[in-house]
């Protein structure tokens, strides 16, 4: 089942890189043998890996984990100093005509190593912050090495990987607090205008929302209906108040009215928690100043920190700006490339946007593009089903293990299927931040798709003898 | 093994994640490619060719009806790359009479996607443009010869007369950003680039029609698809009468030959632009058809830069044409009435000095207008400034009020592109220049004269005196009368009113016919026609003074004010006086008497650019 998805991924994966390159123009015409042709020789290696690693005993992989760690760790040390140069990053081993990107093999071996951690004895995530703190240093030491070579997106995949801690324990409250420090970000950056309450409504928003959750948590998380009651009549009570002074022609300063209502809420529930002496409202009331303290730090992280380009993908991502000669032209003519397909498609080989290469990097990060061209939403959508039966197919794999190596293993491949999924297509269609991470098993390129086909194929060989596990 | 039950529960919620990310994509794909026809372009089928017919840009009349811009076909080679079969080059070059170099030329920059960034293999492309008639007829019978290839007819503008260029403006070819901006563009179109081209666009441009052609597996037309029901017509654009009367404009650029400046006349009682000159300015002509780029380089590199319309553009200082603008507030403010005299011992003396001139004194203000007195208006703006009981602040931002109602500071919102604001300081912007130091009526006092921060657009100026003509308001200047017989913008059937009273403008106005009659401006004095005038001299940084004039008549019933400025001239009374009279005898009488050709024969022959500094390289 999991090869069948594996097979036609990859073939239509082929398929639109031969699309993509593919033109009347004769001096394109060389570009086919050259592109599709090539990826076809990379699926047949692949295959004949897939092959290998299946015949290899699983327990191979489990003794010789960190071992396989260790020896990737050392080549992308060395890949930092022996890459050339390309495109300002150095992440590209080159011999003679084929080209490897080591960052790819990272990523089996950080699941391998990440497997075996957890495979050890008695070993629970939760049990010591020292076993968070290992996991950890598992995880960010290849980031680090990663982000040496200036490959940020290759980098940034690794992250996912909060996903299996979470899976292993790790409390849903920093997977909560991800989301809400997105969300905050998100809303206080993209609406600056119009002014409520002299403050922009972004932030207006973000300081409503604070409450909201503060008041949400109170009922939920700390389970105090009379005190959440009074905290929300308290909101009320304040809101109106400061309506009724607005209407008065009285200005009220947004940040210092918010400030002081929350800070009371704070004081009044902390004040509840010395009677109560519930360890929860300390959480909620710790949650929420940090909150405050996030809204605060945003605007001057966006300012003062990151650098202009990335603001300006930010920027581009979130709608504020259209920059369509520079960053934002690679999204606006891949989403009219996409666009135009309509809903069947112009068919295999139309695509006249692909075709004609208004998409940059159309056969490898914005391959997304062709598909939605030449298929359509039907063809598109039914991609989009593909990866996500094969993401739950490896879920289910994963909790049919009987060890945590194989589970966590494979929650490891798991992860890193959602965040090049959720990215690649999210950056083609619009809706995220460009980072150069490839589609998988679709984008040109050898080293990712040997990268995946390694990842999976060990998957199936630990899943293929889970029976034999010792229990 | 123990099995955690509550953790195993937690792979639905991945599972959750990952569905929800996959409906959000899978809607917003729904978006993108069916509902939202936005991206949408028809999956051109091989077997047709879209043509598109190009609409018959609107003509341009002016107020009498002469015939100013019309069109003449113009023809281009137009080809679909993909189509194109082998075919003999040299037959081509020899039906087009250019060489095989040129061709290769042609083609690389048609595919350079640089310079032609919609290039396709698919869709038409333009090879060479501007085809003379004899070639177009040569082409149009080999054209089976070159499978592939099509003429496209497109009309170019021509020019009844070689005038007007800074109102009329021209077209160009569409940019990049036009055609992400409008859809209505595609590469390859033209638009309305600088005047009445550009900002009538919209009216001249009309809608374009659509031709649909069947297409052998060779590339060659076979003809209408189903004897063309499909086609659309093309809609012609609309045609527009100018306000401008066209000879006047002539007559206009002919009097501002050898002299850097402007001249703008109006109908006071409806606002319409009679005559908008600037100097030096070009022959429309020069940017029409193949030598277009290459002209335009070379006016974007003239030092005396004819592309920038001085009468709209221009910010100069007012001068003494600034000094009705005062006396009106300072009649309505109650500072002074027509009976109050102020000293001027040869000048203002208070502590500081502004000059004047030899007149009596003490002086009233119809005297003071006659004679420009600078005292007069110094002591008047000073006793505003520092009336007793107010804060010389709100002084200052009520006196930039009147100002602002009176058509100074802002655009006044003509109809042409990029009109200038010309300024008008605020009391901030004086708080601020004296970084937060208290200033004083002294300190800002050369305003009074038009001199100082103040600025002002010709355009501005002549608006005051239309103002005045009028006693007391003004429409919004304008160079469109009419649009195929429609009426135009509300915006310039609104009458606009200072709130000043009447009888002040008409105080105003006997002080500048006094001027006429035996002031400053004597020279205006046309025998038979009732002229009311300011002069104005305007010091300035880059070197001789500037010479201006504004001026309405008939003193009753006026049908023109004009406002003349000539940079680096000297006196108003020496080049600005002379040249707005010449305008308004010729406007209202048709020619100019015998007695002031010597007048006109100066002006015509006088050049004053040599004093401007600007030197021709």
């Amino acid at each position: 089942m999991t090869i069948v998805l594996y097979l036609l991924l990859v073939c239509a994966g082929a398929v639109s890189i031969y699309a993509a390159s593919y033109d009347f123009d004769s001096a394109s015409l060389f570009d086919l043998e050259e592109f599709s042709g090539k990826q076809i020789l990379w699926i047949g290696l692949s295959l004949v890996l897939g092959c290998v690693i299946l015949l290899i005993d699983y327990r191979l992989y489990e003794a010789y984990a960190y071992l396989i760690y260790g020896m990737v760790l050392l080549l992308l040390l060395a890949t930092i100093f022996l890459a050339p140069n390309i495109k300002g990053s150095h992440s590209w081993l080159v011999f003679g005509p084929v080209s490897l990107q080591p960052a790819e093999f990272g990523k089996f071996a950080t699941a391998l190593a990440l497997a075996k951690l957890f495979d050890s004895y008695n070993f629970q995530l939760n049990a010591k912050m020292s076993n968070y703190f290992r996991a950890l240093i598992i995880i960010l030491l290849p980031v680090a090495l990663i982000l040496m070579q200036r490959e940020t997106g290759s980098a940034l995949v690794y992250l996912s990987l909060v996903f299996v801690l979470y899976r292993e324990g790790m409390s849903g409250m920093v997977l909560g607090a991800a989301v809400a420090a997105i969300t905050y970000f998100v809303v206080a950056v993209k609406y600056t205008e119009p002014l409520i309450l002299g403050i922009p409504a972004g932030e207006f928003t973000v300081f409503v929302l604070i409450m909201a959750i503060f008041a949400l948590m109170l009922i939920f998380y700390c389970r105090d209906i009379i005190i959440a009651r009074n905290v929300i009549i308290g909101f009320c009570g304040a809101g109106i108040l400061a309506g009724i002074l607005e209407l008065c022609g009285i200005d009220v300063n947004g940040t210092v009215f918010f400030l002081c209502t929350i800070g009371l809420g704070c004081i009044y529930t902390l004040i509840a928690m010395l009677r109560h002496r519930i360890r929860r409202f300390m959480v909620t009331v710790g949650f929420v100043a940090a909150s405050v303290l996030f809204l605060f730090s945003v605007n001057y992280v966006f300012g003062h920190v990151l650098q202009p380009h990335q603001q300006m993908r930010i920027k581009v991502a979130l709608g504020i700006e259209d920059d369509l000669r520079g960053v934002g032209y690679n999204v606006n003519q891949s989403k009219i490339a996409i666009g135009s397909g309509g809903l069947t498609g112009k068919g295999f080989l139309n695509g006249t946007q692909t075709k004609l290469k208004y998409v940059p990097e159309q056969h490898t990060d914005f391959i997304f593009c062709t598909i939605g061209e030449e298929e359509g939403f039907i063809g598109s959508t039914a991609v989009l089903i593909a990866f996500l039966s094969l993401i739950l197919r490896l879920i289910h794999i994963a909790e049919r293990q009987r060890s945590p190596f194989g589970r966590v293993y494979a929650y490891c491949v798991v992860s890193y299927l959602i965040f090049h999924l959720c990215i690649n297509i999210g950056m083609v269609i619009g809706l995220c931040p460009v980072i150069g991470i490839p589609l998988p098993f679709f984008s040109y390129g050898g080293s990712a798709l040997w990268g995946f086909t390694i990842l999976l194929f060990i998957l199936l060989r630990i899943d293929a003898s889970r029976k034999e596990r010792r229990d | 093994m123990r099995k955690d039950y509550v953790l195993e529960k937690r792979k639905y919620a991945i599972a959750g994640f990952i569905c929800l990310i996959a409906v959000i994509y899978i809607v917003r794909l729904f978006n993108l490619q069916v509902s939202d026809d936005r991206y949408k372009e028809n999956a051109e089928s091989n077997a047709f060719l879209k043509k598109v017919i190009y609409p018959a840009r609107g003509l341009m009349y002016d107020r009498e009806g002469r015939l100013l811009v019309f069109n003449q076909p113009a023809y281009d080679v137009m080809l679909i790359p993909r189509d194109v079969a082998p075919f003999d080059t040299t037959a081509l070059c020899s039906v087009l009479g250019i060489t095989r170099e040129e061709l290769s030329e042609k083609w690389a920059e048609m595919k350079n996607l640089r310079k032609n960034p919609g290039y396709s293999s698919y869709t038409p492309q333009k090879l060479l443009s501007h085809l003379s008639a004899e070639d177009y007829g040569r082409l149009s019978e080999k054209l089976y010869l070159f499978p592939g290839f099509f003429i496209q007819k497109r009309t170019v503008r021509q020019y009844s007369y070689p005038s007007g260029s800074n109102i009329l403006g021209n077209i160009r070819e569409v940019s990049g950003t036009d055609v992400e901006r409008d859809r209505y563009y595609r590469p390859g179109d033209y638009t309305g680039d600088l005047g009445i081209e550009k900002s009538y666009e919209r009216q001249l441009r009309g809608e374009k029609g659509m031709e649909i052609l069947m297409k052998d597996a060779n590339g060659r037309i076979q003809g209408k698809y189903e004897n063309g029901i499909h086609d659309v017509a093309p809609v012609s654009g609309h045609n527009l009468k100018l306000s401008i009367d066209m000879e006047l404009q002539q007559y206009g650029e002919q009097l501002m030959r050898g002299k850097i400046g402007a001249i703008v006349a109006i109908e006071p009682s409806t606002g319409e632009i009679l005559c908008l000159v600037t100097s030096p300015n070009y022959d429309p002509s020069l940017l029409v058809g193949k030598e277009r780029g290459k002209n335009y380089a070379e006016l974007v590199r003239d030092p005396y830069k004819p592309l920038y319309d001085r009468s709209i553009q221009g910010m100069y200082p007012p001068g003494s044409t600034f000094k009705p603008t005062q006396g009106l507030i300072l009649l309505q403010e109650g500072i002074v009435t027509t009976g109050t005299a102020y000293p001027c011992y040869r000048g203002y003396v208070n502590g500081l000095r502004i000059g004047c001139h030899g007149h009596g004194s003490p002086i009233a203000l119809k005297p003071a207008l006659q004679t420009s007195c600078n005292a007069y208006f110094c002591w008047g703006l000073k006793n505003m400034i520092d009336r007793r009981g107010t804060k010389p602040a709100d002084q200052l931002t009520k006196w930039k009020d009147y100002m602002v109602a009176m058509g100074y500071g802002y655009r006044l919102g003509i109809d042409l592109p990029s009109e200038s604001r010309g300024f008008i300081p605020n009391a901030k912007f004086y708080s601020d220049s004296f970084r937060g130091a208290s200033w004083s009526a002294n300190s800002i006092i050369s305003i009074s004269i038009g001199q100082g921060e103040v600025l002002a657009t010709p355009l501005q100026i002549a608006n005051l005196c239309a103002t005045i003509a009028n006693r007391g308001y003004f429409y919004t200047p304008h160079v469109v009368k009419e649009v195929s017989d429609t009426v135009i913008d509300m915006a310039f059937r609104t009458r606009h009113k200072p709130e000043i009273k009447k009888e002040y403008y008409e105080t105003v106005a006997e002080g500048m016919r006094m001027a006429v009659l035996g002031g400053t401006c004597r020279r205006a004095n046309i025998p038979d026609i009732e002229v009311a005038g300011k002069t104005g001299t305007a010091q300035n940084p880059h070197g001789r003074d500037h010479s201006a004039f504004m001026g309405f008549a008939p003193y009753k019933n006026p049908r023109i004010a004009v406002a003349v400025y000539v940079e680096n001239a000297g006196f108003g009374a020496t080049f600005g006086v002379p040249i707005g009279s010449l305008i308004i005898e010729r406007y209202l009488n048709g020619s100019i008497s015998p007695a002031r050709k010597g007048v006109e024969e100066r002006m015509l022959n006088s050049n004053t650019i040599v004093s401007s500094g600007v030197k021709k390289h």
